[in-house]
């Protein structure tokens, strides 16, 4: 079986995330780290490896250092990685990004593609159902349990209401939540032997596709502007005078919270 | 603007989330629902008192399961029908994927996770909050058709008591829209919300002195239809499990309202909850830092006004 | 009056000594092990990378991971932190041929340099003492310079391996055999997790131990070959924030007096630096001797103290803090060294054996001279097929550091820090003799006394900290967020103090702390107190050690994520 993973690498979430007043993207100088719920995805991926042979192949979209990130999930297992990094990539969108990890994804062949719920750097949770459209597969999303069997794959999917089982032929795409699993601690011979394993990267160009299709040329959204939070209006501060628990009925009320 | 509303029903009655979307939808220009799935036609009228001029409904059998992708099918086909320059959905499971795949499959822009929506030069902007909601950020659209995913509740509903027309939405099923089907469903009632879903959230710290206190705070979420959450500290003592904390090792929530309640406010805490709607803080310490990020704070002893609270709202019903 | 040396913990230095347990077939062996990706774990790696790299015979005969560099933070860097100015020889000595100056991470040269003594209301610029002068140093950040040595160190082959820490060192028949790594996925009370990944034995021919400050496996080592020396080390601890200023500063600043006080009976040595980091940052700290007698002394608060200090505010006003940190210093100087350097199969780098000046505030550049001349000296022995392990066979390492410059230096200071017990005024005219004799004055040697000895006392002085404002003076838990800090909670506790003790020695623990780990517990009658530990706080500065604990590594990749430190 191929497993695909689609991972990232998102700035450290150490103190100071910053958006750039310049470029107004996410400042992704400092320190960086593979997103924490994607390694729920390559956890997930490694199971399935575990219990029906093939192989795992790490996908991803940055910059060339993103492969010391993507090493983290090569010590978990993963077999290889796949890294897009294109600077003209720099600022994509959704629209923009779905179609580079498609356009790589197509290129892997993979059975199954995953992914981990929203990532930490404000992605949403948006990403993996825009792919499967690409792809034209089926997708299950918000995974909290998984098996695969004969072919196809089956997923608890978590929603508002309760739990729905929905059950899709491979190849398929799924996005787990981070209840599904518990990532596993590489192994000091995983760590060792992760930097050895093929890590590849492609650009744009070598995916097939034109400059105008990705980065900002390929977005069709944009930042306009960056502004303070609207200040919690009014604080009030009181001191309970036997009165304290009718004052916040009434503050509640008055927000329409009760 | 001529917008699409993606409005969401349950239980035989449009979303709330969905509803305050569409009267939002409906002072900025025109506005459309669309109802999607089983009895779609039936509940689809009352979108009409909201601001809808009409309504667009289909109870395809590729929709009986609430699945994203024929929906795709179904809101593309309808873009191209009617010319709409926007699509917008209240955010939930269900309406994420359909709004992102419906991005991949129109090369639309999608803007997410917004909280207000304006016009400005006649342009539609979005507002959102962004790096835990330390920053708001004003985005925009490069080209039509617009996708809007907003935050759930950002908008209140307006009857404006208009009436709509109901008519029948025709689409083609993509051939990979089906393949993915629904086996089973179960609905999760009464233990209440989990503290990632639920709308009000009752918290408690060290201040509760003891676990048995954490009873207290375990009524008062029942009257309030919340869930009870806590801070690293107490479940490092034991009095609450794990799975309820809140915080920079724990979980981060965003409710409507969070009662913090002998909780002093460090921002291991804090970075967890500070996205919440409202922030009501009961604390004997006044120079607790939570004072400085809450909307409402009350120094006193919360083992007195707790349960007083509780009765209260068990009053008001 | 309570003293922390009363009550020790339960653990003894030959709790980290033990013997490979892995089955034969799981060991993992590698040609030369060394524990610590810092300046001195690095600068030996990179050395025995350029070696291995002109001498690919004795490469092949080092099996398929010649050197590896076990690091236990979350990458190399992480876990360091200093002011820092240093002096640039070595680093260019270790790169001479392949990389100039311009290449390293530097902020560039010392632009120029003022020490002041303070008072509540005034600086008095004084010239700086011979032992500060700076002239020719480079301004850099530790954390910094490590992420790039671990960089050059992996180009030349080296494996290095973060997020693992070594628990235990590994020693048969008399000679060390190389170190077992610490498990992973434990829970509160030690019982394994579903993620659980048990630590393994990595075998080396020859194991290097450049632990830092705190070094577990180097005190056992020391301890189990009769390595000690003449007196006990001592320590102080560091506690600085990183700055963005808007007005950039140009010189580095040091300062002493003010806010500590100058009676010997308080036994409170140190000083502030605030160094410039290029236009943008400046780099401020506060560094005391752990043998400061106040139960309320706190270093973090002694910083923030310090920025109330108009000479201070004049620096940072406007500005914001982006990173805090903090760590001890080993003090003790040239009579606490160890007795060698070597044992069989071990060799003993930079500061966990001692090698700082603190006279002249330098260890960096010993932590990378000690790890080139380590580095040659294991490499000797493999080249002449030597096996490493046996009694000699490394003993070109000590001779190699006797022959040095550093030893000539430390030798020098080798009483400047103690003659400070007798308080900042006798100290000072103590050192200055000493200085101007070049160190021949006083001839014997003055002892030092473990910091944990020194009897607490209370004055109140807590009253006098600032209080935070959350813009300009910080918390100590708004801190230890800021230090990047994430451990995971529901580990077992990693650090090993009494369980019962006097009040006064629970409160001086939970003031020392600058991470709010230790608080008072409950009262246990009779004086006595439980401390309460939450050890996911720690940043692994090592106070605790000093102070009458002792601080053992948490799971590999736990503790502060250092970046500008």
């Amino acid at each position: 079986m191929k497993i695909a993973v689609c991972v990232k690498q998102v700035p450290d979430a150490t103190v100071h995330k910053r958006i750039d007043p310049e470029t107004k993207r996410l400042d992704r100088s400092g320190e960086a780290t593979l997103n924490p719920t994607d390694l729920n995805a390559v956890e997930e991926a490694l199971r399935v490896k575990e219990a029906h042979g093939g192989e795992v192949v790490l996908v991803s979209m940055g910059p060339e250092r993103a492969l010391e990130s993507l090493r983290k999930a090569l010590a978990m297992g993963a077999d290889r990685a796949l890294l897009v990094a294109d600077e003209t990539a720099a600022g994509s969108d959704l629209v923009a990004t779905s179609r580079v990890l498609a356009a790589a994804l197509e290129r892997v062949e993979a059975d199954l593609v995953f992914f981990g719920q929203a990532s930490s750097d404000g992605d949403g949770s948006v990403l993996w159902a825009a792919v499967a459209d690409r792809l034209r597969r089926p997708l299950i999303s918000q995974v909290a349990a998984l098996t695969v069997e004969g072919g196809s794959v089956r997923g608890k999917r978590q929603t508002e209401h309760g739990y729905d089982v929905i059950a899709a032929p491979l190849p398929a795409v799924v996005a787990v939540s981070d209840a599904i699993n518990e990532p596993r601690y590489p192994s000091l011979k995983g760590i060792m032997g992760a930097k050895a394993k093929p890590q590849e990267t492609v650009s744009v160009a070598d995916l097939g596709l034109p400059a105008e299709a990705v980065g900002e040329a390929g977005s069709r959204t944009v930042v306009l502007a960056l502004g303070p939070p609207p200040a919690r209006s009014g604080s009030v501060k009181i001191e309970d005078d036997g009165t304290a628990a009718e004052k916040i009925v009434a503050f509640l009320a008055e927000r329409r919270l009760l | 603007m001529k917008a699409l509303v993606f409005l969401e029903h349950h239980g035989g009655e449009l979303e709330q989330g969905s509803l305050g979307l569409l009267s939002k939808a409906a002072s900025l220009g025109e506005a459309e629902g669309v109802v999607l799935g089983p009895d779609a036609r039936a509940v689809a009228a009352r979108a009409g008192a909201f601001g809808a001029s009409r309504v667009w409904a289909s109870e395809h059998e590729a929709l009986a399961a609430p699945l994203p992708q024929p929906r795709v099918d179904a809101l593309a086909a309808l873009v191209e029908q009617t010319g709409a320059d926007a699509v917008l959905f209240a955010a939930s499971v269900l309406s994420a994927d359909v709004a992102a795949g419906l991005a991949a499959r129109l090369e639309a822009g999608l803007n997410w996770d917004l909280t207000d929506l304006l016009l400005a030069d006649g342009e539609l902007i979005g507002k959102r909050p962004a790096l835990g909601d330390t920053v708001l950020v004003d985005v925009g659209w490069k080209s039509a058709p617009r996708l809007a995913l907003v935050r759930s509740g950002s908008f209140d509903p307006v009857e404006s008591g208009g009436a709509a027309e109901v008519e029948e939405l025709a689409f083609e099923v993509s051939d990979f829209s089906t393949l993915a089907r629904l086996v089973e469903q179960t609905q999760e009632e009464a233990s209440g919300p989990s503290i990632e879903d639920a709308d009000v959230i009752v918290a408690g710290g060290r201040g509760l002195g003891s676990p048995e206190a954490f009873s207290l705070l375990e009524e008062l979420a029942a009257a309030l239809g919340g869930a009870v959450a806590a801070t690293r500290a107490v479940v490092d003592a034991g009095w609450y499990p794990y799975s309820t904390q809140v915080g920079q090792t724990g979980k981060t929530v965003s409710p409507k309202l969070y009662i913090a309640c002998g909780i002093s406010g460090a921002i291991q805490h804090k970075v967890g909850m500070q996205g919440a709607g409202t922030i009501v803080a009961i604390n004997k310490d006044p120079n607790a830092p939570i004072f400085d990020f809450c909307d409402l704070g009350v120094v006193g002893d919360l083992h007195q006004i707790v349960p007083k609270l509780t009765e209260l709202v068990r009053a008001r019903g | 009056m309570a003293r922390p040396i009363d009550f020790p913990p339960d653990f003894a230095p030959a709790d980290a000594i033990g013997v490979p347990t892995d089955p034969p077939e799981e060991r993992i062996e590698v040609g030369v092990l060394i524990v610590g990706g810092g300046p001195g774990g690095l600068a030996c790696a990179i050395r025995l990378g350029q070696l291995l790299e002109e001498h690919p015979e004795v490469r092949e005969r080092l099996g398929e991971v010649p050197v590896a560099v076990l690091e236990k933070g979350k990458q190399a860097g992480s876990h360091l932190l200093s002011g820092a100015v240093v002096d640039p020889g070595p680093l260019r000595e270790l790169f001479r041929g392949r990389l100039t100056t311009a290449d390293l991470p530097t902020y560039g040269e010392v632009p120029g340099e003022a020490v002041y003594v303070l008072t509540r209301r005034s600086a008095f610029r004084i010239p700086p003492p011979p032992t500060m002068r700076n002239h020719g140093n480079v301004i850099l950040s530790l954390s910094a310079l490590g992420r790039f040595l671990a960089e050059q160190a992996e180009g030349l082959g080296v494996a290095v391996l973060p997020e693992t820490t070594a628990s235990r060192l590994l020693v048969q028949h008399g000679r060390v055999a190389g170190v077992r790594t610490g498990d992973r996925g434990r829970g509160r009370d030690g019982e394994p997790l579903p993620t659980f990944e048990p630590g393994s034995d990595v075998l080396a021919g020859v194991t290097v131990l450049a632990e830092g400050t705190q070094g577990l496996l180097t005190s056992a080592a020391i301890d189990h070959f009769g390595l000690q020396g003449e007196n006990p080390q001592i320590w102080a601890l560091g506690v600085k924030e990183v700055w963005r200023v808007p007005r950039p500063l140009r010189r580095i600043v040091h300062t002493m007096g003010w806010p500590l006080r100058a009676a010997a009976a308080y036994g409170e040595f140190g000083g502030s630096f605030i160094y410039p980091m290029g236009e943008e940052l400046v780099s401020i700290g506060f560094v005391a001797g752990l043998e400061a007698r106040d139960v309320e002394l706190s270093v973090h608060d002694l910083l923030q103290e310090l920025k109330t200090h108009r000479l201070v505010w004049k620096i940072l006003h406007g500005g914001e803090r982006v990173a805090w940190g903090a760590k001890t210093i080993t003090e003790g100087g040239y009579y606490s060294l160890p007795r060698r350097f070597s044992a069989p199969g071990l060799l003993l780098v930079g500061e966990g054996a001692g090698l700082v000046n603190v006279p002249r505030l330098k260890g960096v550049h010993y932590a990378i001279e000690s790890g080139r001349l380590a580095a040659e000296a294991a490499f000797r022995a493999l080249q002449r097929g030597e096996v490493p392990s046996r009694v000699g066979a490394l003993d070109s390492y000590d001779e190699a550091l006797r022959r040095s410059r550093l030893w000539r230096e430390l030798y020098e200071v080798r009483n400047m820090r103690q003659a400070f017990d007798r308080g900042f005024f006798v100290g000072g005219a103590l050192a200055s003799v000493m200085t101007a004799t070049k160190g021949r004055f006083p001839r014997r040697r003055l002892p030092t006394h473990p910091n944990a000895a020194a009897p607490l006392l209370e004055t109140g002085r807590a009253a006098r900290y600032p209080a935070p404002d959350g813009k300009y003076i910080f918390d100590k838990l708004s801190s230890v967020f800021a230090s990047g800090n994430r451990t995971r909670d529901d580990q077992p506790n990693h650090l090993k103090v009494a369980a019962r003790v006097r009040r006064p020695v629970a409160e001086a623990w939970a003031w020392m702390c600058p991470a709010s780990v230790y608080e008072v517990g409950a009262d246990l009658g009779d004086g006595m107190v439980s401390v309460h530990v939450t050890p996911s706080n720690c940043v692994q500065c090592g106070a605790i050690t000093a102070k009458g604990g002792r601080f053992t590594p948490p799971e590999g990749g736990s503790g502060p994520e250092y970046t500008l430190t």
